[in-house]
Formats: C-alpha cells, sequence, structure tokens
C-alpha cells in the first residue's frame, strides 16, 4: 500500500503519542469508553433526566408496558413495575448504586490487593510464601456464599455489601501485582534507586507503582466488572441492597414473579447491567491492548 | 514426581486448616450465636443457658478445636431450621449439585475447548472473531439473569424444558447450560491463547516440515501442549461453579447444597452455612490439588518450582 505518510509521522513518535495513536484506532476501547461515559453521566444527572420519583407508587398504573408494546405511553417509556413505579426512573438511579458499588469495592480489594501483591513481588522470600498462602486460602472460600453468610448474619445494608465485598475480592490484584513487581523490581532504575539509598516506601512508590499502572489499570476495571456482577447476584438473591432502592439486581429478583407475562421487567435491568459491565470489560481489554500490544493474543 | 506430591499434599492440607478456622471465625465473629440460636423474641435467660449449654462462653480458641474434631468425624451439630442433624441433610443434597457441576463443567470443556482450537487456528477470521465477541458478552452477563432468560425461552416459550425443581435429569439441563456458560469463556480463551502459542513453536514448524498430517499435527503435537493449562483451569472453573451453584440452585429451584446453603443463610442456620462452605473449600481444594498434580505430570518443569 503507497501510503504518503503525513509529515508529523516522518519523525518518530513518542510512546505517548503511539499509545493516543492505538487507542483512537481500537473500537472496543472507544465503545466500552463511550458506554461508561454514558452511563456515568446518567447516574450524574439522575435527578434531571429521570421522569418520575424512582420511589413513587400507583397502584392505579401497575404493569403498564413500555413504549414499544401497543399498550405503552410515553409518560412512562419503559413502563411500570407492579407497584406501579416508573421504570426508566428506576433504571437511571440504578446506575448510581451499581457505579457506587463497583468503584468503592474496586478502591478497597485494590488497596488490599495491591499491598500485598507489591510486598510479596519487592521483598520475595517469606514475605511471598505468605502472600502467596493467603490467596491461596482466600480463592478456596467460595465469594457468593460467603459474603451472603456474613450479610445475611450482620444485617444487610448498602455500605455492609461494600464491606464485605471489598475484603472478599482483593485476590486477583495481589496476584497481578505480585507477578507486575517481580518483572520490574530487578530492573536498572530499581536497582539504582537502591543504590543511592532510597527509603523502600520511595521505591515502591516513585518507581515500582509507576511502571506498574498499566496492569493495575487493567485489573481494577476488570475487578470492578466483576463487583457490580457479585452485587446484582447478592441483591437478586435477596441478601444485597434492600428494598425500595433500585438496585439492578433486585429489581430482577422482585419482578421474577411476573416476568412470564411482563418480560420487559427482567430484560429492561438486565439489559443495563450487561451493558455496563461489558463496557467495563471492553474498557479494561481495551487499555491492556493499547499500554501492552506485544502482551495481545 | 514423589517430592512434588507431598510438597503439593502438606500445603493442601494447611490452607484446608486455614480454611476450616476462617469457616469457624466467619460466624463467630459475625453474630452473637447463642442468640442467633435462641431465634427472635428469646428471654435473656433463654440465650445465657444456650450459651452454657453449648459452650459459647468458653474461649474461641478452645470452641474452635471442639469445632473441628467433631467436623473431622463428620459431625456439625443439628440444624437449627431443619432439625436433622447437618450431616445427613448436606449428603442427601450433595449428589443433585455434583450432577449438576459435573453437566456444567464436561458441557463447557465440550463447548470451549472445539472453539478455542478453531479460533487459534484461523487467527482474526470471522469465526474467530465471533468466538471472542461470545466469550466477551458471556463474561459480562449476570449469571442469574441468563438463567432467567433460559427459563423464558426454553420453559416458557418453546416448553421444552421443565424450569424448576431436581426430579429427572431433564430438570439439570437448563442450570447446566447456565453454569456452564459461566465458566466456558475462560476456558475458550485460555485454549486459543495456548493453542496460538504452541502452534506458533519449532517443534510444530518440524512436524509439519516432515510432512506429519495437519490432523496429527493439532491433534498429537499442538492440543496435547496446549491443553495443560486448561487441565488445571477447568479443575478450578468446577470448584468456582460449585460455590457459584447457590445462585443458579436457587433460581431454577435445584435442591441441592447452592439452594440448601440459601434457604439455610434466609433462617439463621449457621451450623448448616458452615459446612456448606467447609465441604465447597475442601472440594475446591482437592481439586487444584488434583489440577496441580495433572500439570505436574504431563510438564515436568512445573515439579522443580
Amino acid at each position: 500500500m503507497a501510503a504518503v505518510l503525513a509529515p508529523d509521522e516522518l519523525i518518530a513518535p513518542t510512546p505517548g503519542a503511539l499509545m493516543r495513536r492505538r487507542a483512537r484506532s481500537h473500537l472496543g476501547l472507544l465503545a466500552g469508553a463511550g458506554v461508561l461515559a454514558l452511563i456515568v453521566f446518567v447516574a450524574l444527572a439522575a435527578p434531571l433526566l429521570a421522569p418520575h420519583d424512582p420511589y413513587a407508587q400507583d397502584l392505579a398504573r401497575r404493569l403498564i408496558p413500555p413504549i414499544w408494546h401497543d399498550t405503552g405511553t410515553w409518560a412512562h417509556p419503559l413502563g411500570t413495575d407492579m407497584l406501579g413505579r416508573d421504570y426508566l426512573s428506576r433504571v437511571i438511579y440504578g446506575s448510581r448504586i451499581s457505579l457506587l458499588i463497583g468503584f468503592v469495592v474496586m478502591l478497597i480489594s485494590g488497596l488490599i490487593g495491591t499491598t500485598l501483591g507489591v510486598a510479596a513481588g519487592y521483598f520475595g522470600g517469606r514475605v511471598d510464601l505468605a502472600v502467596t498462602y493467603l490467596v491461596t486460602v482466600r480463592l478456596a472460600l467460595p465469594v457468593i456464599l460467603v459474603a451472603l453468610a456474613v450479610v445475611a448474619l450482620v444485617g444487610s445494608s448498602l455500605w455492609l455489601v461494600i464491606l464485605v465485598l471489598g475484603f472478599l475480592k482483593w485476590d486477583r490484584f495481589a496476584v497481578v501485582m505480585r507477578s507486575a513487581t517481580m518483572q520490574v523490581r530487578g530492573l536498572d532504575y530499581v536497582v539504582a534507586a537502591q543504590a543511592i539509598g532510597c527509603s523502600t516506601l520511595r521505591i515502591v512508590i516513585g518507581e515500582i507503582l509507576p511502571n506498574v499502572a498499566s496492569a493495575l489499570v487493567v485489573v481494577a476495571t476488570l475487578e470492578m466488572a466483576s463487583a457490580i456482577l457479585l452485587e446484582a447476584a447478592l441483591s437478586f438473591l435477596g441478601l444485597g441492597v434492600q428494598p425500595p432502592l433500585p438496585s439492578w439486581g433486585l429489581m430482577i429478583s422482585e419482578a421474577k414473579a411476573y416476568m412470564f407475562f411482563s418480560a420487559w421487567l427482567i430484560t429492561i435491568p438486565g439489559g443495563a447491567l450487561l451493558a455496563l459491565v461489558l463496557a467495563i470489560n471492553l474498557l479494561g481489554d481495551g487499555i491492556r491492548d493499547v499500554a501492552e500490544p506485544e502482551g495481545r493474543n | 514426581m514423589l517430592a512434588y506430591t507431598f510438597k503439593r499434599a502438606v500445603l493442601a492440607l494447611l490452607v484446608a486448616l486455614t480454611v476450616s478456622l476462617a469457616c469457624f471465625l466467619l460466624v463467630h465473629l459475625s453474630t452473637d450465636v447463642a442468640v442467633a440460636m435462641a431465634g427472635e423474641g428469646a428471654r435473656a435467660e433463654d440465650i445465657e443457658f444456650i450459651r452454657k449449654q453449648y459452650g459459647f462462653d468458653r474461649p474461641l480458641a478452645v470452641q474452635y478445636a471442639d469445632w473441628l474434631g467433631r467436623a473431622l468425624r463428620g459431625e456439625f451439630g443439628d440444624s437449627l431450621y431443619f432439625r436433622t442433624p447437618v450431616a445427613r441433610i448436606v449428603w442427601e443434597r450433595l449428589p443433585v449439585t455434583l450432577t449438576l457441576g459435573a453437566w456444567a463443567i464436561l458441557l463447557a470443556l465440550a463447548l470451549s475447548i472445539p472453539l478455542g482450537v478453531v479460533a487459534a487456528m484461523r487467527p482474526n477470521s470471522w469465526l474467530d472473531r465471533f468466538t471472542l465477541t461470545l466469550a466477551v458478552i458471556g463474561q459480562a452477563m449476570p449469571s442469574f439473569w441468563f438463567a432467567l432468560l433460559l427459563m423464558l425461552l426454553f420453559g416458557v416459550t418453546l416448553g421444552w424444558l421443565p424450569i424448576s425443581g431436581s426430579d429427572t435429569q431433564a430438570h439439570f439441563v437448563l442450570p447446566a447450560v447456565a453454569l456452564a456458560y459461566y465458566a466456558a469463556p475462560a476456558i475458550m480463551r485460555l485454549t486459543r491463547s495456548g493453542m496460538l502459542e504452541v502452534l506458533g513453536s519449532d517443534y510444530i514448524r518440524t512436524a509439519r516440515a516432515k510432512g506429519l498430517r495437519p490432523a496429527a499435527v493439532l491433534f498429537k503435537h499442538a492440543l496435547r501442549n496446549a491443553v495443560v493449562p486448561v487441565v488445571a483451569l477447568a479443575a478450578v472453573q468446577l470448584g468456582f461453579m460449585l460455590g457459584g451453584s447457590v445462585v443458579i440452585e436457587t433460581v431454577f429451584a435445584l435442591n441441592g447444597l447452592g439452594y440448601l446453603a440459601w434457604e439455610a443463610i434466609l433462617h439463621n442456620d449457621f451450623p448448616v452455612v458452615q459446612a456448606i462452605v467447609l465441604l465447597i473449600a475442601l472440594f475446591y481444594i482437592v481439586l487444584t490439588f488434583l489440577a496441580d498434580l495433572a500439570n505436574g505430570w504431563l510438564d515436568p518443569r512445573i515439579r522443580i518450582v
């Protein structure tokens, strides 16, 4: 192919410019980032966008189908649920719960997992053995069952669900950060920092973390997606977010008895969950491809 | 191999012991067991009586040793809700979950290994892109929602399969599909990337150069090596599936361990919950131990580390 090079392409581009160029042509990354940005916007602007109060019940207007059914009405574009609450408004407010849980769980588990993983990778030896052992034990415990049990015993609330998931889901952070840290531990700039007498904390923050950042971001997105799915499952089983909060998983659970005649009650919140998780996963996969093109297959 | 097996076995035992401690603490740190046992509206004297009677006033370490000792003999006390010995009720429900798990992992392997191999043979073909898309969507799909959609389509609209209960083998089809779909994407991606790596290696080029039939190269030389990590992942996924069965079994009212766990959790029946969490964790430990052995047997390099 006889391509005419633009003048700025004749000069060797910087790694950052290369990365931006790869990002602009990565369809999955763009689609994921776009959909996620849209959902974040919807969550932030929920009071402006929602046509009705998501909690307001109207028993005279129960189970109105969405607009694409013959009997749908523009007053309730996505219909109403079995208590006559506007479904569109509930789906819009539901995005706040999913994003909040996904984000905070990711922060908590990321902090725990990264600390353990970087310590294991940097110090090696006994520290590494201990962390690897902890990860093995953690992986043996079934997350959903343990989370369900703790939430049931302590009493379910939004923040308890977040805490429990945050303290259960650090394993992948630890595993990935451990191997990423091991790869950079012996590199020249780390050895140089050690040679001039930098403190361990300074080496970890100044040399290690910036160089494992891309791996960290990738795990963080995948873990956020998985936390959102877990919350939905917990809420679906009745032991996550409690009514009347509009969690998407809880909405599916409440609508289960009506799904045979009013299928939209489960397809809409489920579709919203699928879109959000898919967007986050695509973003994560895209970031990996763009940041480490050689590791792609 | 013997030394490797021994090391892995010791590790598995240690992990099992730690997991049992976690199961015990999980309950005793989350709640006051005497209050949970007495039930709602119990008088303070009753709670005190239960605390003395069951020895909940002893130090936690003593209680743990006592609980572990009895657990090793298969005694988990009586269920608070079902009013029968925990061991018996768990034993009754176990076959259902094992049947479900076996179907699901077989289905996942039968689907994802051929797809992974085909995708690796023609990287970036439409088939490769299609299976990859399927995997990406599969990983983003809430499993309980997928289960409900299966129910709607095959149970209600088409009317082919039963949607609730565990009386016949037909009752296992939809739950097994739902559970398999949860594990298949990871297995498929690993098969694909393993095959891609192997197919690019020198000995495959040699095998091709000396004129072996493509099928022989693919199955005898390539797949055999690519399958090593897939075996390990399948075992691990089966362990995760047993844990995830709580969601799928509850959706389909399939009378297995997962459904039992959910019922027990709803009724604060902590002896049953402890037993199930411990049992599923032990399954996982045994499965990963076997996967380690299989890997060590297939690939001697692993044994050294």
